[in-house]
């Protein structure tokens, strides 16, 4: 997969993913409507399918509301690239299908813009507009079995 | 080797010694969601099919996020949850019950329980010594369907806290202090453990303001061990049987040790965006900003003895006229406690609004939302930017007393000048 680069700060917290005046919703193009409004009005005007996240420390922290990585999925974002995750969201992002990685150096050399091609099942992060390649930390196996049903909801399906 | 709290409980549920980064599962005694989180859940156990719960008076369902509701979309969620509740036979906290994590300290929470909750505030429980923690909807699915769920043993940082706090300085203080020093993601996944002689002497309702605000570190649960003032609360509440001590090993391992002198703090305000932007009241930065209204409530100090203190700091005066003043006891226990003391009449003639117990309006759904340009003084424990309802607007957290002092000032002011409640 392979979009462009939307970088954001530290510390973006779930009530900036997803407001707390939209929780009233689960319609995923309703949530989509509203992601990230309140850190980047521009962002759901811009947001092209298969774009990436590139955050900061602290990524999602706050709420535990899930319609935060069902938001940034609905809007079409195909990953999630911080320097670190807050818990919940990580957990979140998992068991709902929402690939993120964990990668410092990457964040600091993506700008603004960037064309981004990510690998998710490698965690290899390339920037396709300087050249450069980064290798996110992996997760740890039982994590990989949920991500690799598809979501926490696949896996129980499963039996797992 | 030794272990710590969250080893210990974990260790018991998983039926196996752990240790910090082994993945377990484990079985919960308590689940629960709140009317904002709810729907997803009932969603996630529709779509996996499982509507039989493993537990169901172990299943709590909560409306306190926007209750009464403000919008018919809300409204019909709140159905929803009723219907959920009828057929599974979860449990159903109504509309002016209070906000979850309060009713969970005051009648579920004991020690060594493991607790999970669609609520990144979940944590308040460690405060009875129980692992305590925040999850997503879809995990609260599962451990309302199969009575367990996955949990990474975290690593602890063990808060020593040693000293009397001064007059005027409260755990609201020292647990923004802390945050300050250790950053938003300062404990990202990590368990705390709060100790040392100044939390051994702490009561229950100040324990429960660290327990809460655990999170706002980033970390996975803020435990307490368990003792004869656990054993008072429960007691309290007509659950003493549920009480057994619980503590850690003196040599557990624990991988940071933060050592705070009490006596040394001073009342602290978070200024907006973030929880760890803080500084000391009397900082130029925050005092004497202008403040359109004060919030005392919330699941961080909405109990009897933040109304309490507030109403005894502002008795015999009246609100600043540029400050509206919201009140909104935390249960409704806490509500008919306030009534019962004439603290409500008081309030009330002070010119506070008192409001139906739950969230009110920390979480900007209802309940007092701010205008454009808008500056709120809350005894909540969030102020990013938006969380009162509108992102053109301010919030600064602070404790109660700093909230009684401000709201005669109209501006962030310092309680200690002419102190005139109580410590204890």
């Amino acid at each position: 997969m392979a979009g462009r680069a939307h970088k954001f700060g530290d510390n973006i917290n779930t009530d900036e993913i997803i407001p707390g005046r939209y929780l009233n919703t689960t319609d995923r193009a309703e949530l989509a409507r509203h992601c990230m409004e309140d850190a980047a009005p521009e962002f759901t005007g811009k947001v092209k399918p298969g774009d990436v996240i590139v955050g900061g420390v602290n990524f999602g922290c706050g709420s535990s509301r899930e319609h935060a990585p069902v938001a940034i999925k609905a809007a079409g974002c195909s990953c999630v690239v911080a320097e670190s995750f807050a818990r919940i969201f990580y957990r979140n992002a998992i068991n709902t299908g929402l690939p993120i990685f964990e990668c410092p150096q990457a964040v600091k050399a993506i700008d603004q813009g960037d064309e981004i091609e990510v690998e998710v099942a490698t965690g290899t992060i390339r920037d396709l507009t300087t050249g450069e390649t980064f290798k996110s930390l992996p997760f740890p196996q039982a994590m990989r079995d949920i991500i690799d049903a598809g979501g926490l909801m696949e896996y129980v399906k499963r039996g797992g | 080797m030794g272990r710590t709290l969250a080893e210990k409980i974990i260790s018991e549920h998983a039926g196996q010694d752990v240790a910090a980064g082994q993945i377990v599962v484990v079985p919960v005694d308590l689940a629960y969601v709140q009317d904002g989180t709810g729907p997803l859940t009932v969603s996630a156990c529709e779509k996996m099919k499982l509507e039989r719960l493993a537990n169901p008076s172990r299943c709590l369902l909560f409306l306190d996020h926007s209750a009464p509701c403000s919008r018919m979309e809300l409204a019909t969620d709140h159905v929803r949850l009723r219907n959920f509740a009828a057929k599974t036979g979860a449990v159903i906290y109504e509309v002016g019950d209070g906000v979850c994590h309060q009713i969970v300290a005051e009648q579920y929470a004991a020690p060594g329980m493991i607790i999970v909750g669609a609520d990144s505030h979940t944590c308040t429980g460690g405060a009875l010594g129980a692992l305590a923690t925040g999850m997503g909807s879809t995990d609260i699915a599962v451990a309302m369907g199969l009575g367990k769920t996955w949990l990474r043993v975290p690593e602890t940082y063990r808060i020593n806290v040693a000293g009397r706090l001064p007059a005027g300085v409260f755990a609201k203080d020292l647990i923004l202090y802390l945050i300050g020093s250790i950053g938003a993601d300062g404990a990202t996944y990590k368990a705390i453990e709060f100790a040392g002689e100044t939390i051994e002497k702490m009561p229950m309702h100040e324990r429960l303001v660290l327990s809460n605000m655990a999170v706002e570190a980033g970390a996975k649960c803020g435990i307490i061990r368990a003792d004869e003032i656990t054993r008072e609360h429960l007691k309290h509440y007509g659950r003493e049987d549920a009480f057994r001590e619980i503590a850690p090993d003196p040599d557990a391992a624990y991988e940071r040790a933060i050592d705070v002198d009490a006596a040394q703090l001073a009342p602290m305000v978070a200024r907006p965006h973030t929880v760890d932007n803080t500084c000391r009241v009397d900082d130029p930065d925050v005092a004497g900003t202008e403040i359109n209204q004060v919030f005392l409530g919330s699941c961080t100090n909405g109990r009897l003895e933040d109304i309490r203190l507030f109403a005894k700091l502002v008795e015999g005066k009246t609100r600043h006229p540029r400050t509206r003043v919201l009140v909104t006891a935390a249960s409704r226990d806490v509500y008919r406690r306030c009534l019962r003391e004439g603290l409500f009449e008081q309030l009330n003639d002070f010119g506070a609004t008192i409001n139906t117990p739950g969230c009110g309006p920390c979480c900007g759904v209802h309940a007092g939302i701010l205008g454009d340009g808008e500056v709120c003084l809350a005894t909540t424990n969030r102020n990013f930017k938006a969380r009162m309802g509108n992102p053109r607007s301010f919030v600064y957290l602070a404790s109660p007393a700093t909230c009684a002092a401000s709201a005669l000032t109209g501006c962030i002011s310092d309680p200690r000048g002419g102190w005139s409640g109580t410590t204890d």
